[in-house]
């Protein structure tokens, strides 16, 4: 009983709420995966169906209205499934292997060609099993999209309890779907701007727990940390390299907030701008040769894209008078900001090739976007109701949904890179 | 995360190949996973001790959004300051503050420029600079909470502690 009640007061849980989706989404019947009466204890059928479903891009035909269950591509009477409108659809069936992990083999069927699309199967230890779920929605979601599925990563987030003059900052991860939530730090002092290494096994971070920022990394499997940065003044914004051998962070150690690299091998730092203005929010374009950063060296913030080779400093954004905090998708085209329109702070999308700048929210004070590592959707921060949540949202804006904490405030979500 | 990763290649050109055969065709590739659990770290105490300015004078400075320009009432309220610094040798503390607007890297830059713009001040009327030490929290310490105009006004502040 104890240890439940610290196990939820120390948990923000994230909790999803799908508020907007596709307007010709694709129906897909989920068949209920047979478990031969083997014992889980998660829905796998469940957690695939809300994969698909928070994506926006599906509809689900109701368990309800299913004429049978087949769980093997053979059992499948496609005239059945047509009638009731379904495009695609999965069955599947779970068994045990001899070294006692499970194995679930599934198909993806379509209806209108009666196909079998594929036959796939995932294992993994009876702990994994929402690993292996997601593994399924990825397999899927691949299969009819033509884009790879990002619902087997994870979220790094902040979270803040305040108690009167008290307040707790945590430094959290927790599955993509908000799910399996794990505490990585907890601190009374500000905790900021979490970063994914590469790998997808260690974060940077900003801690004040010494009394002043420094920038720390630590690995999600050991919790072994370092503290790597300690200098007079800001030590922020940790953006690590796409090899992974390098961090690009801001300091004002000679005066004001300058971006630096540092090499995390030699810890050789490097100074890249160099001028009077705020420069921030460094974050490496996919090239691994250009950074984009924040400055208000024009007047006010706007992004500027930096060349590594000779430091040549270009304006990107002209639309606005506030565009900050840069967030660049895998492709290198689209960059994802914080834009202002008439007073409200959105998250906007910017074509790098067209010049086309889409809002994508209409909520107010959005922050901190950060895109999965498919570009398909991105992650922010907003306030809803007095309280700091997570929201997402589609790269066409298409697709919204919330994943509002249950306790305290939630931000600084940083979308993690593929995990496998 | 040492999962292996077997990527989609053959997907697609199977589902051509496999027609309306309805018998299981495996696409060569299993996902084989092994996640491990996440850590948590622990943190050290800060022991920063702060000494609190004893006076009746203003001890926050308050500022226009996006901007670090001290106004008239804080300047006088500094110019005070920097007569009683100069007459002993203690150290203060400036900390700088913004409002929950815009984003937060950028806004612990900015509270850090309003620190240094009153560090700076203080400094033009003869007090040493090594005995003041600048730091911002941005939008991380509000002092009023609310998304409202007044709140937004007490949080754009620095504190001379």
């Amino acid at each position: 009983m104890l240890a439940t009640f610290f196990a939820s007061s120390a948990s923000a849980e994230l909790v999803i709420k799908v508020t907007e989706g596709n307007d010709q989404p694709t129906v897909i019947a989920l068949s209920p995966f047979n478990l031969n009466g083997i014992k889980i204890n998660e829905n796998i059928s469940d957690i695939v169906a809300a994969d698909l479903r928070r994506s926006g891009l599906f509809r689900l035909t109701p368990q309800r209205d299913m004429l049978a269950f087949p769980s093997q591509s053979s059992g499948v009477y496609f005239r059945d499934w047509r009638l009731l409108g379904a495009e695609y659809l999965v069955v599947g069936s779970l068994s045990v292997m001899p070294d006692r992990r499970y194995e679930l083999e599934f198909s993806l069927l379509s209806i209108n060609s009666q196909r079998i699309q594929f036959t796939h199967k995932v294992r993994s230890p009876a702990s994994e099993m929402r690993d292996l779920a997601h593994a399924v929605s990825d397999k899927i979601y691949q299969a009819i999209t033509g884009i790879r599925g990002a619902f087997a990563t994870r979220l790094a987030y902040v979270s803040v309890i305040r108690e009167g003059d008290d307040f707790t900052y945590r430094l959290q991860v927790a599955d993509a779907d908000g799910a399996r939530e794990s505490l990585m730090l907890e601190s009374k002092q500000p905790i900021m701007s979490p970063t994914w290494a590469p790998s997808g096994n260690e974060l940077a971070y900003v801690s004040f727990e010494t009394g002043r920022p420094a920038i720390f990394r630590q690995n999600l499997l050991t919790a072994e940390r370092q503290q790597l940065t300690s200098f007079k003044g800001l030590n922020g914004a940790p953006s690590w390299s796409p090899d992974g051998t390098k961090l690009a962070i801001v300091l004002s150690k000679d005066g004001n907030p300058e971006i630096y690299t540092l090499d995390l091998n030699t810890n050789k730092l490097v100074r890249l701008t160099r001028h009077f203005a705020i420069d921030t929010e460094p974050t490496w374009m996919p090239d691994g040769k250009h950074i984009l950063f924040t400055s208000d060296r024009g007047g006010s913030p706007q992004i500027y894209k930096l060349k590594l080779s000779d430091k040549t400093v270009k304006r990107v954004t002209f639309k606005g008078n506030y565009n900050a905090r840069p967030n660049i998708a895998p492709d290198g085209r689209t960059v994802a900001m914080v834009h202002r329109s008439s007073d409200l702070f959105h998250i906007a999308a910017l074509d790098l090739k067209t010049g086309r700048l889409l809002e994508l929210t209409e909520t107010t004070l959005d922050e901190s976007p950060s895109l999965a590592p498919n570009g398909a959707m991105l992650m922010y921060a907003t306030k809803y109701d007095n309280k700091g949540i997570l929201a997402a949202v589609s790269i066409d804006a298409g697709v919204k949904y919330n994943l509002p904490a249950k306790r305290g405030d939630v931000r600084e979500p940083a979308w993690s890179p593929y995990l496998r | 995360m040492k999962t292996r990763i077997n990527l989609y290649a053959s997907l697609l050109s199977l589902a051509i190949l496999t027609g309306c055969s309805s018998a299981p065709v495996y696409d060569n590739d299993t996902t084989e996973i092994d996640n491990a659990a996440v850590k948590t770290a622990q943190v050290g105490s800060a022991d920063v001790e702060i000494v609190p300015v004893i006076s009746d004078l203003a001890t926050v400075f308050y500022f226009d959004f996006d901007k670090a320009l001290l106004n008239a009432e804080s300047r006088g309220a500094l110019l005070e300051h920097a007569a009683i610094l100069k007459g002993n040798s203690r150290a203060v503390r400036l900390e700088g503050h913004a409002d929950e607007r815009g984003t937060r890297e950028y806004n612990i830059a900015l509270g850090e420029r309003r620190a240094a713009a009153a560090k700076e001040f203080l400094v033009l009327q003869g007090v040493a600079g090594d005995r003041i030490e600048v730091i911002s929290f941005g939008e991380e310490r509000a002092a009023a909470f609310g998304s409202d105009d007044e709140a937004w006004r007490l949080n754009r502040r620095v504190e001379l502690k």
